[in-house]
């Protein structure tokens, strides 16, 4: 079919920060052990850009995160909300630690391989930053280090495949937000805002929409089966130019923000406390006139 | 992919041969006979899913002389998506704590092939499914969340709707199928929401029973059911009646009433359901436990005066509800199994007349199919036209009142030989299809029935069912918060007060209902207004007719969402 478009999504594990999920030491440091691993909610915004672009254009998906095998359940995750085709796992010891310089250099790699061995990449989609490095550095570093062009802060996104053009709305925070109309050639690289939200107005795009998620329950019940897992060796990579040993970022100490100590003062007054009710009333009485 | 259609703009519009709105019994009919006939449809529901809008009482009949039913169209339909065949009914007359019961199988036995009880969540639900398979091999589907907001024309003619929440799309020929509330039949102006004689409203509680004592409590099997009707003195003067099915492992317990009625008496339909609930009767089913499931209301067209004998305009047709299909004469209310047949020949009659320039042949064949099937005739039989206006003369109607309540009367009911003739007499459909919409068949006759002939009823009814406010604590909503869907044109007393007792979520002195009245006051003044919250609303359309208000459904998915219905 014409106009079809090759996407690969990048993503990304993070603890699960939510309340009664998350876990701290004594020290107030995260403990990852206890925490469990979700998909970076900014990328589920990605996530739906490209499943956006696969329903009106038809075309193929592919997940892709760097991390150590248990992230295969975060690409798995992905796949039964976007939709996607396979995952790409890059998972291997000498990857560890890496900082954003690092992943971005592996993820270059990884991406240059797929379009060696898979198929030429159209679009490559990222969210907007991790919950956990909150950088915003590995989106860009990897469009630069791809030399591809890159549109940043995506809300609407257009692609016109017969030009071979993205048209983006793009959010431009400053003292008066503005919104930008901008036009990239493809290949490139899209980083959705966390405010993009996907549009389907044509019944032909929801019933695409539909058939998508029905396909895609059998494939996820056979997650393993699509995935694809590549190390430092399958990507030609040198140890020292990647994982802790590439990563020129040193994080010198992490100190735990104290919390702002109460500045109110509470008493506790039970209903059925007569003399206690009492003096409440004559605390409020003075505002009872409503001023 | 669906084919575009461009209009003189140049603007270029999605089309399908056939759109149809709403994935009821009547819209599922619809498109289910489209596939079959290979029209490439598109079938859009404003519900999560399709049932989560719906309610009926409810009993799907097959009947004999129809043209289709629903198991013709959807295979195994009653083994997956209904609940329990109905095998025994019955009707109580009740005068307090006297009831006279008469079996009612004969008359329920009259032209059907089955019968079986409903719970439209699951049942719409299913049916979308097999309408989705069917459809998308045509090149179509089912959208969800989807609500068609008017008609688009072209030239003043109807080509095609639109939606809240997608692009205006064509269509050769566009189904309304949506309900009783239908906004497209509005917008053709083929119906209108004026008079509330010619609506009934129901309200129902789903009552949670498991199967093992409902066997045991009604004495039957696995594979039976019973309908139960109740009439007479227990909703004071308030023309209707109750009703009682039992389900899987669920009751649904009703009452319906004319809702010119319910606005005269300024009743409360959730406290005539409570009247029900709490009577005698039902201790002995009941017998002090009782959980409700979720309470439900839907307004309900009375098709012997407004099923439309045309329904069609244009390219558009109207189906079930939208075209006041619904039978409602004496204890019969057939509703469902009209829409089905309604749905599948306005399939039928497009793709006979496919090819004709004329854009209202569909049309215009789809209403000879529904006279020529007879469909029609039971919707508004042609003696009921003639009996009405004798029966329905209040002068009349008091003179047969008061004698039936006179001691001559009474006696002339009460006596040994007419206790035969008057169960003989409900169950002739040609004696019901005449009975008059007057108090008498619903109040006197029954009340003197139950007093003359009755037994007095010595279980206690120990049941409270929930308030209001707990009612519409238990229902799921989706509030489009910031958007109302219903907008009071006229805030007076005069004008909408009415709604504060007819809508089934409101009552008099209820703050956190839809509807309140209060009092104002203004320069030395007093004065009753009418405010409006449409938070808790259900959807049923009842203050569209009682009060003076701008009425239209949610957006796609948004409102209320019944898991039973």
């Amino acid at each position: 079919m014409e106009g079809r478009m090759r996407s690969v999504v990048l993503t990304k594990g993070v603890p699960d920060f939510s309340e009664g999920a998350v876990s701290f030491n004594e020290e107030g440091h995260l403990e990852r052990g206890k925490t469990p691993t979700v998909m970076n909610p900014n990328d589920e915004v990605a996530l739906e850009a490209a499943l956006q672009t696969k329903v009106r254009h038809g075309g193929h998906v592919s997940g892709m995160s760097m991390g150590p095998p248990g992230y295969a359940s975060v690409l798995e995750e992905a796949m039964e909300s976007v939709y996607a085709d396979d995952s790409y796992l890059l998972s291997d010891r000498e990857l560890a630690a890496s900082d954003t310089w690092a992943t971005a250099i592996t993820l270059c790699s990884a991406l240059e391989k797929y379009q060696e061995t898979v198929a030429e990449i159209d679009l490559i989609f990222a969210g907007f930053k991790t919950a956990d490095g909150e950088t915003g550095q590995t989106g860009p570093q990897t469009a630069w280090a791809l030399e591809r062009p890159i549109v940043t802060h995506v809300l609407a996104l257009d692609i016109d495949p017969d030009e071979r053009v993205l048209r983006a709305k793009r959010l431009v925070e400053g003292d008066v937000d503005e919104i930008e109309t901008v036009e990239a050639p493809l290949p490139c690289m899209v980083i959705a805002d966390p405010e993009f939200s996907p549009t389907y107005r044509k019944a032909s795009h929801r019933l695409t929409h539909k058939r998508l998620r029905g396909e895609t329950e059998e494939r996820a019940a056979d997650h393993e089966a699509h995935l694809t897992t590549w190390n430092h060796e399958d990507l030609n990579l040198d140890p020292d130019y990647i994982g802790l040993d590439g990563s020129p970022t040193i994080v010198s100490s992490v100190d735990p923000i104290p919390k702002a100590p109460s500045e109110r003062e509470a008493t506790m007054i039970e209903p059925d406390d007569g003399e206690g009710m009492e003096r409440v009333l004559e605390e409020l009485q003075p505002y009872a006139g409503g001023d | 992919m669906a084919a575009s259609e461009s209009d003189q703009a140049g603007q270029e519009y999605e089309h399908y041969e056939a759109v149809v709105v709403g994935c009821g019994p009547g819209g599922a009919a619809a498109a289910a006979r489209f596939a079959d006939h290979g029209v490439e449809t598109l079938v859009l529901e404003r519900g999560t899913e399709a049932g989560s809008k719906n309610v009926s009482g409810g009993l799907i009949y097959a009947e004999d002389s129809a043209p289709y039913t629903i198991d013709d169209l959807f295979e195994n339909f009653r083994e997956e998506a209904s609940e329990r065949p109905v095998t025994d009914y019955k009707i109580h007359n009740i005068a307090g704590n006297k009831v006279k019961t008469y079996d009612l199988t004969d008359l329920h036995e009259h032209d059907t092939d089955w019968c079986d009880a409903v719970l439209r969540r699951p049942m719409d639900s299913w049916l979308e499914q097999r309408v989705h398979e069917k459809t998308s091999e045509t090149g179509g589907g089912v959208l969800t969340d989807v609500r068609v907001n008017g008609l688009l024309r072209e030239n003043g003619e109807i080509v095609g709707v639109t939606c809240d929440e997608l692009d205006p799309i064509t269509a050769d020929v566009i189904v309304a199928a949506d309900g009783v509330n239908s906004e497209l039949a509005r917008d053709a102006r083929l119906m209108d929401w004026d008079e509330p004689d010619e609506w009934f409203q129901g309200v129902k509680a789903t009552v949670e029973m498991d199967g093992e004592t409902i066997a045991d409590r009604f004495e039957i099997d696995d594979e039976e059911g019973v309908a139960h009707l109740f009439s007479g003195d227990l909703f004071d003067d308030v023309r209707g009646g109750g009703f009682l099915y039992t389900n899987e492992d669920s009751l649904s317990i009703g009452t319906v009433f004319h809702l010119d009625s319910l606005v005269a008496e300024q009743a409360e339909p959730h406290q005539l359901l409570d009247s029900l609930l709490t009577h005698p009767l039902l201790a002995q089913w009941f017998r002090g436990e009782y959980r409700e499931r979720e309470y439900a209301a839907k307004l309900v067209p009375d098709s012997k005066k407004v099923a439309h004998k045309e329904p069609y305009r244009d390219r558009l047709v109207l189906v079930g509800d939208a075209a006041g299909q619904m039978q409602a004469q004496g204890p019969i209310i057939k509703g469902m199994n009209h829409a089905v047949s309604a749905g599948a020949l306005a399939a039928d009659a497009f793709v006979v007349s496919r090819g004709n320039s004329d854009p209202e042949s569909a049309g215009r064949r789809y209403a000879k199919m529904l006279e020529r099937s007879g469909t029609m005739d039971k919707l508004r039989p042609r003696r009921y036209d003639v009996a009405r206006t004798v029966g329905e003369r209040d002068i009349v109607a008091n003179a047969v009142d008061r004698v039936l309540e006179s001691p001559i009367g009474s006696v002339a009911v009460g006596n040994p030989l007419s206790k035969r003739a008057m169960k003989r007499a409900y169950n002739s459909p040609f004696l019901v299809s005449m009975l008059p919409d007057t108090s008498t068949g619903y109040v006197t006759l029954p009340s003197i029935i139950g007093e003359e002939h009755g037994r007095t009823i010595h279980w206690e009814n120990e049941v409270e069912p929930p308030t209001l406010e707990e009612r519409i604590g238990d229902l799921t909503y989706d509030t489009d918060v910031g958007n109302p869907h219903i907008r009071l044109q006229d805030e007076s007393f005069e004008a909408s007060g009415d709604a504060v007792y007819a809508c089934p979520v409101s009552a008099e002195d209820f703050g956190g209902g839809c509807y309140r009245s209060e009092t104002v006051k203004t320069n030395g003044s007093e004065e009753t207004l009418v405010s409006l919250d449409t938070q808790p609303c259900v959807e049923c359309g009842t203050c569209a007719i009682v009060a003076d208000t701008e009425w239209e459904h949610p957006r796609g998915g948004k409102g209320v969402e019944y898991r039973e219905g």
